[in-house]
């Protein structure tokens, strides 16, 4: 029983990883773009509420209702403002660029909180939940983080499939010339595309600050868990980011079972696994479907 | 006299160091159709890339309908009625015939060509329009690329090498498309090596060599070997071979 519960546990801290790595995902699908400063814009994010925690007592969870438009208006102007001259040219530039601003981003928000640890605290929701029975109990907060990530990601899909706007989304994917010679703007799908894939990330921020401490630094670890999610699941495919977080929460929980210190081993080790069985993922073709 | 929809003049059209085009002067009027012949490299899809998104234009002007193009984002000129059947089709992947075809109208200019219409004149992407483009010949992609321009409901249509690829019986298919879009009074551009093909279905033509135009008339008018020799650079008028 204690594996098992290992693996549900797993599955609910697959839906963060999904989280933190739906806007890779997204960014890529569309315009091929690798952002590393996405990990710190989760961190910004979860700052942010944390500001809003301090100042007004919000609980976190509603602080979303700010931070999240927020992180989509910061995304947008972004990819117009920076990202849009990084776009389509060698990938060394976006590299340079987006490590530049990781570097920015981390930096801003030491010097305004220090190097101090924080956390969010949620209320009542934090570190409880319901018992199964005597060996597996869900936690309030990761199964509202799963069910996000399955909100996010079946939004995102039907978005895609049944929206003109996703269309065009899928469109400039495929080949952005010619989406141009249909008369889409590409550089404004690009921009939501980014601000999308910001506003998710900051979803994803606040609710690891509400699950884990957390300091200005820690954006490079959880873009690294990011980054497995989506090269498990498959480049540009969205449930395939689902199935990457949940196959990379697993792994870890089962890693942890059989040693405390194996969680993230055995995490990092079934990302090569996949990586080297089947470099383009399990559901990737290089286009967002 | 007839309305100009395009008027290019003294068009110099760089890519870094190489210059495609020299002092290219050409005009299309309202519902005429004109093609553009020329051997690989004559400049002759250059001129329609500069017609249909901004190009590294050096020297020269592009006005459509009387205003200056320069200025204006790929994007709108085909919210203006400038759309592009382009080389190679370029049909999405990731979209279904039936989605491609609606991606046509994105900038939801108005005229008369509209899903139904196009399916009445291209039947054969009724019975494709729930399938993905994975297994479309180079016939049918084709078909589909002319018909999700027409969705733009265009002014001025822009046809960059329809034929290439092609089986011969596949591009006469194709071809045979034409009148009917000039019939709703769409003025054509066509870009085409097939120089038969091409001089069947235009008012006049332009010939570009080396990227200058070499000759300019009605397929009627101009002697076969007179358009032999522009297209090919040859110096000799008579018996030379």
């Amino acid at each position: 029983m204690v594996w098992l519960n290992a693996i549900v546990q797993g599955v609910l801290l697959g839906g963060l990883y999904a989280l933190f790595a739906t806007g890779l995902s997204l960014a890529f699908g569309v315009m091929r773009f690798v952002n590393l400063a996405h990990g710190d814009l989760a961190i910004a994010a979860a700052f942010m509420s944390f500001s809003l925690q301090r100042t007004f007592d919000m609980n976190p969870l509603v602080s979303l209702l700010i931070v999240l438009p927020g992180a989509f208006v910061i995304g947008y102007l972004l990819q117009r403002v920076v990202f849009d001259r990084v776009v389509g040219v060698d990938p060394a530039f976006q590299i340079v660029a987006t490590f530049g601003l990781s570097m920015v981003v981390q930096n801003l928000i030491y010097e305004k909180y220090t190097a101090d640890t924080q956390g969010l605290d949620a209320g009542s929701l934090d570190a409880s939940g319901f018992a199964l029975n005597d060996t597996i109990s869900i936690g309030w907060i990761p199964l509202i983080t799963l069910l996000g990530a399955v909100v996010v990601l079946s939004g995102l899909a039907l978005f895609m499939k049944r929206t003109r706007t996703g269309r065009a989304f899928r469109a400039t994917s495929d080949d952005a010339d010619a989406a141009r010679l249909m008369g889409i703007d590409v550089r404004r799908i690009w921009a939501v595309a980014m601000a999308l894939a910001v506003a998710t990330v900051a979803l994803a921020g606040v609710l690891f600050g509400i699950k884990s401490s957390f300091d200005p630094f820690v954006g490079p670890a959880r873009l690294i868990y990011g980054f497995e999610a989506v090269i498990i699941g498959g480049l540009g495919s969205l449930w395939g980011t689902l199935v990457g977080g949940i196959i990379l929460g697993v792994a870890q929980g089962l890693g942890r079972q059989m040693n405390p210190q194996w969680g993230e081993l055995a995490g990092h080790a079934v990302f090569l696994a996949v990586l080297v069985v089947r470099p383009t993922g399990l559901f990737g073709k290089g286009q967002l479907r | 006299m007839a309305e100009r929809m395009l008027d290019i003049q003294s068009l110099d059209v760089v890519y870094g160091d190489f210059q495609a085009t020299f002092g290219i002067d050409l005009h299309v009027d309202t519902a005429e159709t004109v093609s553009i012949i020329g051997a690989n490299g004559a400049g002759k899809s250059t001129l329609l890339k500069a017609i249909c998104g901004p190009a590294a234009v050096r020297n020269g002007s592009i006005s459509y309908k009387g205003a200056d193009l320069a200025s204006v984002p790929a994007h709108t000129r085909v919210a203006q009625g400038i759309a592009m059947v382009p080389e190679g089709r370029r049909i999405f992947p990731s979209l279904t015939v039936d989605e491609n075809i609606q991606i046509g109208a994105h900038t939801g200019r108005k005229g008369p060509w509209h899903r139904d219409a196009v399916l009445a004149a291209f039947p054969l992407l009724e019975r494709l329009r729930k399938r993905n483009t994975d297994g479309l010949s180079g016939g049918e992609r084709q078909t589909l690329a002319i018909a999700r321009s027409l969705m733009a409901n265009p002014d001025l249509l822009l046809l960059d090498e329809v034929s290439l690829g092609l089986a011969p019986i596949v591009v006469k298919q194709v071809y045979e498309a034409i009148p009917a879009i000039k019939a709703q009074g769409t003025t054509v551009l066509i870009v085409e090596q097939d120089v038969n093909q091409a001089l069947s279905v235009c008012d006049r033509f332009y010939c570009l060599l080396e990227g200058r135009i070499s000759l300019t008339g009605t397929p009627s008018s101009v002697p076969k070997h007179e358009i032999t020799e522009a297209y090919f650079g040859l110096t000799t008028t008579e018996g030379g071979h």
